[in-house]
């Protein structure tokens, strides 16, 4: 294929960081301190490969899907297109510019008003001012936040929030597209929007690439995939075989589906593993019955401030639950080792449908994250045996069904 | 359309030329950091702009007070208030680009992971709202100066030169402690340290006439002696800093910006990996 038709042609990418913390200094004292000790330097530390060797062409105009597990290198690999950070080796040729939308709302400020976070957003994905200002009135309408456009934006409902970030974002006019997860956010009805807005530049022409879980917005986006396992691109061509090969992945080896065990050979503090007792067989729960999350966590290094953080997730994205461990109380803020930590519901009373989790693991004195699991142990509650008269369940009708007793009283 | 550009990553740095090429493309990413900064400083409105007034009226206030009425230290003839503020203004202008800039990077660390763009607007946009704070100084010290009879002339020509000078002294240490800090961590704690005694090897709280003769030389060393005199020449009529000095504190700027910038882009590379 002629070079100038490809919008990214890549060639043995790799990353590597060097991982165990310790390793380097991280204070100009501890720095001065190693140089007098060890004027030769110290040991450099095991490599550890994000991803590896790389190699692929990507048309101009072509959607891509790009799906692994959690620790595959999807995000390394988007974050080496999207310029974020730079490879160990191999390059890339991207012509065009490159749009990345690894998280909306990057640089949203709360103290600013709607218009003044739309003009600072989009400058911040790259736009000009006089692109935004041409586009103004298009991303207010899509985010349909009109009334509260001069308001700070820390007054904006979550809702608000998410939908104003995603409309700047959506509207960003790059020739490369790389998107991660983005629609993760907001209601179901804006949602199939923000997926009907990229339905929309894929259709114009654009090259899209699409990281993410949500396997039937892959199927319907893209018409290629790579799927990455381990670090390197173990599948590579047409969208349905590539769901197939994923789903296949997913239920090989590794252990169970249902279960999380992070890539082998991952150090420092983490989530090593987190599986769910559900009632009736692994991946699926009764309405009411007990139910247990159990994560195993190592530490590395003891983190004083460190908070760990449960979301139970429904399929339009909401966070049903969260169960969480803040405050001073855990073993774990204060010691190295691993941890298993078991969070315990007697009666667990989700709605019907399917469900999964996301883990938070955080340093929450300077933000940074240890772990941030999404879409993982997924499991299905079912409500047979529960009968409600006159109505049937509807999965709509609530998230959570909570017992309750009621009284008539009167005539 | 064969002319649009051709991005290479790979594991080089790629040329100066490139990367200040890059820098021009996201002007308008500066100008919106600097607006941001502006705007959530004068928006607390009363305190913001009162602060700003303040901060060096008390500090040059102090100064009267400790070394004009009790220690009596020469002011080569002008009003001791006058004479402080007028060289504060261009100390307070260059430690709040220093400082500021030296932390951009640590205080925007969703902003260096999650999106890219040429990482040196982050210390660079801490400018305009550090002049902004100068500006407003400087309308002070005119106020207090008309009232009390001084007439300027076109000595003040010199205060953007002086202004220059001390930008651009603070911005290549700022680049050099951005990016370091991002690696070692006490280095945000030390920059404070650094300016706090800079402040007194500097010609602000006294004049630099009152070092003696012998260690003129050597005073000079210190590249922000001369804009600092060159500011107070240009606002106040004090003697003018030598050329010779001038001109060690431009090249002296010059290199600086060079070396800062070119430690930044050594480890601009990993900040994504380390922040």
């Amino acid at each position: 294929m002629k070079s100038d038709a490809l919008a990214i042609q890549a060639e043995g990418l790799g990353k590597a960081y060097r991982i165990g913390r310790g390793l380097r200094a991280t204070t100009l004292a501890e720095k001065l301190v190693r140089a007098v000790r060890h004027p030769l330097g110290g040991t450099a530390g095991e490599p550890f490969w994000a991803l590896q060797d790389a190699t692929f062409d990507i048309p101009r105009g072509q959607a891509v899907g790009i799906i692994g597990r959690n620790g595959a290198g999807k995000s390394t690999l988007l974050k080496l297109l999207s310029r974020i950070t730079t490879p160990t080796t191999g390059w890339a040729d991207l012509r065009g510019r490159v749009g990345s939308l690894i998280e909306v709302g990057t640089g949203f400020h709360p103290e600013l008003t709607g218009r003044e976070n739309i003009f600072l957003n989009g400058a911040i994905l790259g736009m000009r001012r006089r692109e935004v200002a041409q586009r103004f009135d298009e991303i207010v309408a899509f985010a349909g936040i009109e009334p509260f456009i001069d308001t700070p934006v820390k007054r904006y409902s979550s809702g608000m929030y998410m939908r104003l970030a995603f409309a700047v974002a959506a509207h960003l006019d790059a020739e490369i597209l790389v998107v991660d997860e983005v629609l993760a956010v907001g209601d179901q009805e804006f949602q199939r929007k923000c997926l009907g807005k990229m339905g929309e530049v894929a259709g114009a022409g654009r090259t899209v690439l699409f990281v993410s879980h949500a396997l039937h917005a892959v199927s319907t986006l893209t018409t290629r995939t790579l799927v990455l396992e381990r670090g390197r691109i173990a599948f590579d061509g047409p969208t349905t075989d590539g769901l197939a090969f994923y789903r296949a992945l997913q239920a090989e080896g590794a252990g169970s589906p249902y279960a999380y065990a992070s890539p082998p050979g991952r150090t420092g503090t983490h989530v090593r593993s987190a599986r769910l007792k559900t009632s009736v067989s692994e991946g699926v729960h009764r309405h009411g019955d007990p139910f247990a999350i159990e994560v195993e966590i190592d530490v590395a290094d003891r983190v004083p401030k460190l908070c760990f953080s449960v979301h139970v997730t429904d399929e339009s994205e909401r966070s049903v639950n969260h169960f969480w461990i803040y405050g001073d109380g855990p073993a774990f803020r204060n010691a190295v080792g691993r941890f298993v930590v078991r969070f315990d519901v007697p009666r667990y009373r989700l709605m019907m449908g399917h469900y999964t989790i996301t883990i938070w693991l955080n340093d929450r004195s300077t933000h940074q994250t240890f772990d941030l699991l999404r879409h993982i142990c997924p499991f299905e509650v079912t409500m047979d045996g529960l009968v409600r008269p006159d109505y049937d369940w509807n999965p709509e009708h609530m998230a959570y069904l909570e017992d309750y007793s009621w009284i008539v009283s009167g005539a | 359309m064969s002319d649009e550009p051709v991005v290479r990553i790979g594991a080089g740095r790629g040329s100066p030329i490139r990367a200040v090429r890059e820098l021009w493309r996201y002007r308008d990413l500066f100008e919106a950091l600097g607006t941001r900064d502006l705007r959530l400083r004068y928006r607390q409105t009363f305190l913001g702009v009162a602060w700003v007034v303040l901060q060096p009226l008390a500090a040059a206030g102090i100064f009267a007070f400790v070394f004009g009425s009790i220690a009596h230290v020469p002011t080569d003839g002008q009003p001791y208030l006058l004479f402080a503020l007028a060289a504060l203004a261009g100390w307070n202008f260059f430690s709040s680009v220093l400082t500021r800039a030296s932390t951009s990077l640590i205080q925007n660390p969703q902003l260096v992971s999650r999106v890219y763009f040429p990482r040196l607007i982050l210390p660079l946009a801490v400018v305009p709202a550090a002049l902004v704070d100068l500006l407003v100084t400087f309308a002070v010290f005119v106020a207090i100066a008309l009232l009390q009879g001084h007439a300027f002339d076109a000595r003040l020509l010199g205060a953007p030169v002086a202004v220059v000078l001390l930008a651009a002294l603070a911005l290549g240490a700022g680049f050099a402690a951005a990016a370091l800090a991002v690696r070692y961590r006490d280095v945000q704690y030390l920059i404070p340290v650094g300016i706090q005694l800079a402040l007194y090897a500097s010609p602000v709280a006294y004049a630099s006439s009152a070092v003696p003769a012998r260690w003129q030389a050597l005073y000079y060393a210190n590249p922000l002696a001369a804009p600092l005199e060159l500011l107070r020449w240009s606002l106040l009529g004090t003697p003018a800093p030598g050329w010779p000095a001038l001109w060690y504190s431009a090249g002296f700027a010059a290199a600086n910006l060079i070396l800062g910038a070119a430690v930044f882009r050594g480890i601009e590379r990993s900040f994504a990996d380390e922040i």
